[in-house]
């Protein structure tokens, strides 16, 4: 266990690092959800009742596509000078991977909202009508499960040809009951018509199946060739 | 006669329709210098991979001192033809992390491993700006950093000025001397004529002689 914790740890702290040296997922996804919101922006002129409706789709959208940046780019790193083999030569646990890669993600995508949700706040003019704190646990846990599925489908699709292709189609179809909760809850806590517990507990109950697979399944993905 | 540190029993391995490795069974010596010689696709690296436990065997199987390469994985140091090293970080941030991965907390092991390549720990450059031969050093001493009883090493040469190969040749005879396995797959065998103990000749995905100098057998043409 503390293998598995030290591991994890120094896993996330050298991706952190590279991630901070070069800003290649960071910067990608900050320019391409900023676009999303201004081109959506344009495109409709949605009155603030109607923002309320839609912009949870939207923002869960936006931030669909734009962590797919970043899924790619973590694996991108460990095939550029085939770095995985070393991983997979060593004795470390290969949850260990895939805990930093998904934590990683994470912290990535969570940096991405803090900058982007007060931009759609401002350019669909909104105003939270419910409980503006039950916004926290639909974003941690939809952000969780759109990096723990995605960490993983990525790294299954790394050894591909189209990998940048094959990881969204993998991806957005197994992810539609997270996004649909995702997106629900946030729709009725921003118009404040009634209770998002059902979908809160629909998003917990997806991240832990998901994550329990994705722990169980990583080591046959990892020594895949 | 030294006792034998790898088995490989009818070892199969294929991709597809193509074998690259077609019922090789062999015993390799502890404390060895092994050379593994052939041309393009005679299956020198696919053996050496499955000696790492990195590519499955189809049928057969790799045993190292009884367990499988897996089991065995803190007893092997590998180095592949890329460097396995991020190209962003310094030698030192590299040899680090990957030392967390064999739980080896102790900075002076990482210093000790690059001295011992005859680099500098303290040097920050990132290894991507790094010369070849450098990186090859720097990827030798990823390779021995957790003191491992065997080394397979996959064209260590590639791309290496002759000077920095001969250094590298030098280290790997002292390891040798100091009971380490060593394997090398080279294109370049003339450089360890003298150094290394055996020479084995791959041919097709079979082992097709095993000589313990380079000058009795001269490579033929490659069968189909």
């Amino acid at each position: 266990m503390n293998s598995l914790r030290s591991i994890t740890l120094a896993s996330l702290a050298k991706d952190i690092r590279l991630e901070w040296r070069s800003k290649d997922a960071l910067n990608s996804m900050l320019f391409f959800s900023l676009l999303v919101v201004v081109i959506f922006s344009f495109s409709f002129d949605p009155t603030a009742e109607e923002s309320r409706q839609i912009a949870g789709g939207l923002v869960w959208v936006a931030f669909l596509f734009s962590a797919i940046v970043a899924l790619n780019q973590t694996w991108a790193r460990e095939l550029r000078n085939q770095v995985l083999d070393a991983y997979r030569v060593s004795p470390a646990p290969a949850n260990a991977l895939f805990l930093s890669k998904a934590l990683g993600n994470f912290i990535l995508v969570t940096l991405l909202e803090a900058v982007m949700a007060p931009l759609f706040m401002v350019f669909y003019n909104l105003r939270i009508v419910g409980a503006a704190w039950e916004l926290i646990p639909v974003g941690v846990l939809g952000t969780w499960a759109l990096v723990a599925s995605g960490t993983f489908f990525a790294a299954m699709s790394i050894r591909t040809r189209m990998r940048e292709v094959m990881l969204p189609l993998i991806l957005f179809p197994l992810s539609i009951p997270a996004i649909q909760s995702m997106v629900e809850a946030t729709r009725i806590i921003l118009g404040g018509e009634g209770n998002p517990r059902f979908w809160i507990v629909l998003l917990l109950t997806y991240d832990v199946v998901f994550t329990t697979a994705c722990l169980a399944l990583f080591e046959t993905v990892l020594q895949a060739e | 006669m030294t006792d034998t540190i790898i088995t490989v029993d009818n070892l199969i391995k294929q991709f597809g329709r193509f074998a690259a490795l077609r019922g090789i069974s062999a015993e390799f010596g502890a404390g060895r210098f092994h050379v593994i010689l052939g041309d393009n696709g005679a299956g020198k690296t696919t053996l050496l991979r499955a000696m790492a436990g990195l590519a499955s065997p189809t049928r057969g199987a790799v045993s190292i001192l009884g367990r499988t390469p897996h089991e065995a994985c803190r007893q092997i140091g590998y180095m592949a033809h890329p460097s396995l090293l991020y190209d962003e970080m310094s030698g030192m941030e590299n040899l680090r992390y990957f030392a967390r991965l064999y739980d080896i907390a102790d900075v002076a092991h990482c210093e000790a491993a690059i001295l011992s390549v005859k680099l500098d720990p303290t040097l920050a450059r990132p290894v991507g700006q790094y010369s070849q031969g450098m990186r090859q050093r720097m990827s030798l001493a990823r390779a021995i950093l957790h003191d491992p009883k065997m080394l397979l090493l996959d064209e260590p040469f590639s791309n290496v000025d002759v000077h920095s190969a001969q250094e590298m040749v030098g280290l790997l005879k002292g390891m040798r001397d100091a009971g380490k396995t060593i394997f090398v797959v080279t294109h370049q065998p003339s450089w360890m004529e003298g150094v290394a103990d055996e020479f084995i000749w791959m041919q097709s995905g079979r082992i097709v002689d095993r000589t313990a100098s380079l000058s009795p057998r001269v490579p033929g043409p490659v069968q189909a």
